[in-house]
């Protein structure tokens, strides 16, 4: 049981926040980390830049690039978190696409992960068979949650399927969208959130992609255990810096 | 040994569909019913007779005399060039505006380079009725003017990518994300033989009436089906791959792929994805492409706008990792060169892509009675702008 299934367990609506590492500058990373945990959120993932993120909108594409030029690398990203877990308890997932994992060896990123205390991990492009077939064994030996996506034009049979490799929470993608804040949500979202609900699943779901503000985080979480904030997080970061966290975190609940 | 796609999408390790799962659905339901589409009778039908009437199939193949004597070789050109929009992409779009109506989609996208693969599909959008949106990086869109008034002229909105290095990657990636959020009444259209499973197979299908051809051609006019050798110019391949489709099992025929090596393959410059490039993901299959070591894709470079992407089908991945197809690499300067002498020789001005491939007679040696079957990919028109400023025209 690591700190995802333990957080899950609380009483509450969990507000969970993406950032990109490396952003808005280098050495950032740590410094907002600490912050958001100061600050009440509760679980953290940690956006490893890639160069061709292409389920993200244009708000994570241009700190993805930016944090490249910064400098960011898989690497670095392990050297700034080595010694997170001294000052932050929440869970810490992280987030990114396959391709830079790939060639650190994933083996070899997962062993980095657990010794660092990374909790899960959340790979947009790694399919969940070939995930069953070839690295869940692995993501296990190294105590990582493995985070998948499913969308409003997942079906209820995929849905189960998904459910039933997952081990943490499963991230529900609010719209048919890439990544990007919204203000609002519609009636195809409410049924999905009340479809998806009326499934029963055992894990939990946490609701991303167009979580913006309290509304959409209220809206999100009336059935979902919790949500997560990730480009409407970023614009602060980039119009504020992050001396701007604690009133973000602060207008959300 | 198979080097054909297996039932997973894998040719070799190489392919698969590393897809977010908001893609799921749409390739998913394509990779359910492309076979299945292909195969009924209307479809192959509509197909066929779209490739005669329409695209002017089949392209002749070409016994190029002048050039067999300066080479000491006997070689044929697939003219590929001669087809309607003039290159081979229109194959390959014919198929798919086809399989995309057969599907009840009634909204059309795609990413194109160069432009001849968003012409291409522009024009077969305008045939068929259907919307066409074309994402292309905003460089591109700047150095390739006319293909750009084509496609407004069709009746396609052109659409800049400006993310990243705003060239054909980063169009595909607006394409992609396009396609993320429009999954319902949506094609993506993609140009080359890369992408998740099922589109390097399908688009290499499309493709494959290339080499279905060259057999008929060849028997009619050398006795026999198989050539000694058939070469085409490489960027992600999909002329490449339907020049050396029925070929792949014929052990006999020598098959050769032509790279952009840029300003040399070490120079930094360069787009030989097999020599630069490592195994890794991009646009949603495992191949062979260019990176830095933390994996993040890099630039390639090539004079040629078709051939300026950072990696190779999985097909091609797979062919140069069991040794079956002989990669080569070519720079600017060798395909300016010998673009230039097909002109004077053939009275043909080929396309720049096309070039590399003519380029390889120059340092390698063939028999005198080795049958060499290169693809024409595509005409120069296109590529005037760059010829007049390289030679100074």
């Amino acid at each position: 049981m690591n700190r995802i299934h333990k957080k899950l367990e609380e009483d509450k609506k969990l507000l969970s926040i993406y950032f990109t590492a490396g952003y808005p500058d280098l050495e950032d990373t740590v410094p907002i980390i600490e912050r958001l945990q100061n600050n009440g959120v509760d679980m953290i993932e940690i956006g490893l830049p890639f160069s061709d993120p292409l389920a993200d909108g244009p708000t994570i594409q241009e700190s993805s690039t930016k944090a490249l030029k910064n400098g960011m690398t898989t690497k670095k990203l392990f050297e700034q978190l080595k010694d997170i877990r001294e000052t932050v308890h929440i869970p810490l997932i992280i987030m990114g696409y396959f391709n830079p994992m790939m060639q650190y060896g994933v083996e070899a990123f997962c062993a980095k992960c657990a010794e660092i205390g990374i909790d899960g991990l959340i790979i947009p492009d790694l399919p969940v068979d070939v995930y069953e077939e070839e690295y869940k064994a692995l993501f296990e030996k190294y105590g990582l949650s493995n985070v998948f996506l499913i969308t409003p034009q997942t079906s209820d049979e995929r849905i189960r399927f998904i459910d039933s490799v997952s081990d943490g929470f499963i991230y529900m993608v609010s719209s048919a969208s890439v990544t990007g804040a919204k203000n609002t949500f519609g009636d195809v979202q409410t049924q999905y959130f009340e479809r998806v609900d009326q499934l029963q699943l055992k894990n939990p779901q946490i609701v991303g992609f167009g979580i913006s503000n309290k509304d959409t985080f209220n809206a999100a979480t009336k059935l979902a255990k919790g949500a997560i904030i990730g480009s409407a997080f970023i614009k602060t970061l980039n119009s504020k810096g992050i001396d701007g966290i604690e009133e973000f975190v602060k207008s959300i609940r | 040994m198979s080097y054909h796609v297996n039932e997973k999408g894998y040719y070799g390790e190489f392919g698969g569909a590393f897809i977010p799962e908001m893609l799921y659905p749409n390739v998913e339901e394509l990779r359910q019913q492309y076979l299945k589409v292909m195969d009924e009778p209307s479809f192959k039908e509509e197909f066929n007779q779209l490739l005669k009437d329409y695209v002017g199939r089949p392209s002749p193949l070409y016994f190029a005399k002048r050039m067999s004597e300066k080479y000491g070789t006997k070689i044929y050109l697939k003219r590929e060039d001669l087809n309607h929009t003039g290159a081979h992409k229109i194959n390959n779009t014919i198929g798919q505006i086809l399989m995309a109506k057969r599907l009840g989609k009634t909204r059309i996208i795609a990413e194109t380079g160069a432009g001849q693969h968003g012409v291409a599909t522009a024009t077969v959008c305008a045939l068929m009725g259907l919307e066409c949106i074309v994402y292309m990086g905003e460089i591109d869109i700047a150095r390739q003017a006319p293909n750009v008034a084509r496609m407004k002229m069709l009746g396609a909105e052109v659409r800049p990518a400006l993310s990243g290095s705003r060239t054909l990657k980063d169009a595909t990636n607006e394409a992609i994300r396009d396609w993320i959020n429009n999954p319902v009444n949506t094609h993506y259209i993609i140009g080359s033989a890369i992408g998740p499973h099922p589109y390097p197979d399908m688009v290499t299908r499309f493709q494959s009436v290339i080499s279905a051809e060259i057999k008929t051609q060849l028997k009619e006019k050398e006795g026999r089906e198989n050539p000694d050798y058939v070469v085409a110019c490489i960027g992600g391949g999909s002329n490449a791959a339907g020049t050396f489709y029925h070929f792949l099992d014929e052990e006999e025929v020598g098959i050769i792929a032509v790279e952009a090596a840029g300003k040399g393959v070490h120079s930094g410059e360069s787009a030989a994805t097999s020599v630069l490039g490592h195994k890794g993901i991009i646009h949603g299959c495992k191949t062979l492409l260019m990176q830095t070591d933390d994996g993040q894709i890099t630039e390639p470079y090539s004079i040629s706008a078709g051939l300026d992407y950072p990696g190779v089908g999985p097909m091609h991945s797979h062919l140069y990792a069991t040794g079956r197809a002989e990669f080569k690499a070519i720079t600017d300067a060798e395909a300016m060169k010998a673009g230039l002498e097909l002109c004077k020789l053939e009275g043909i001005i080929p396309a720049i892509e096309t070039s590399h491939a003519l380029a390889i007679f120059e340092n390698t040696k063939f028999k005198p009675d080795d049958i060499v079957v290169v693809a024409l990919s595509g005409r120069g028109d296109k590529d005037l702008n760059t010829y007049i400023d390289y030679f100074g025209l």
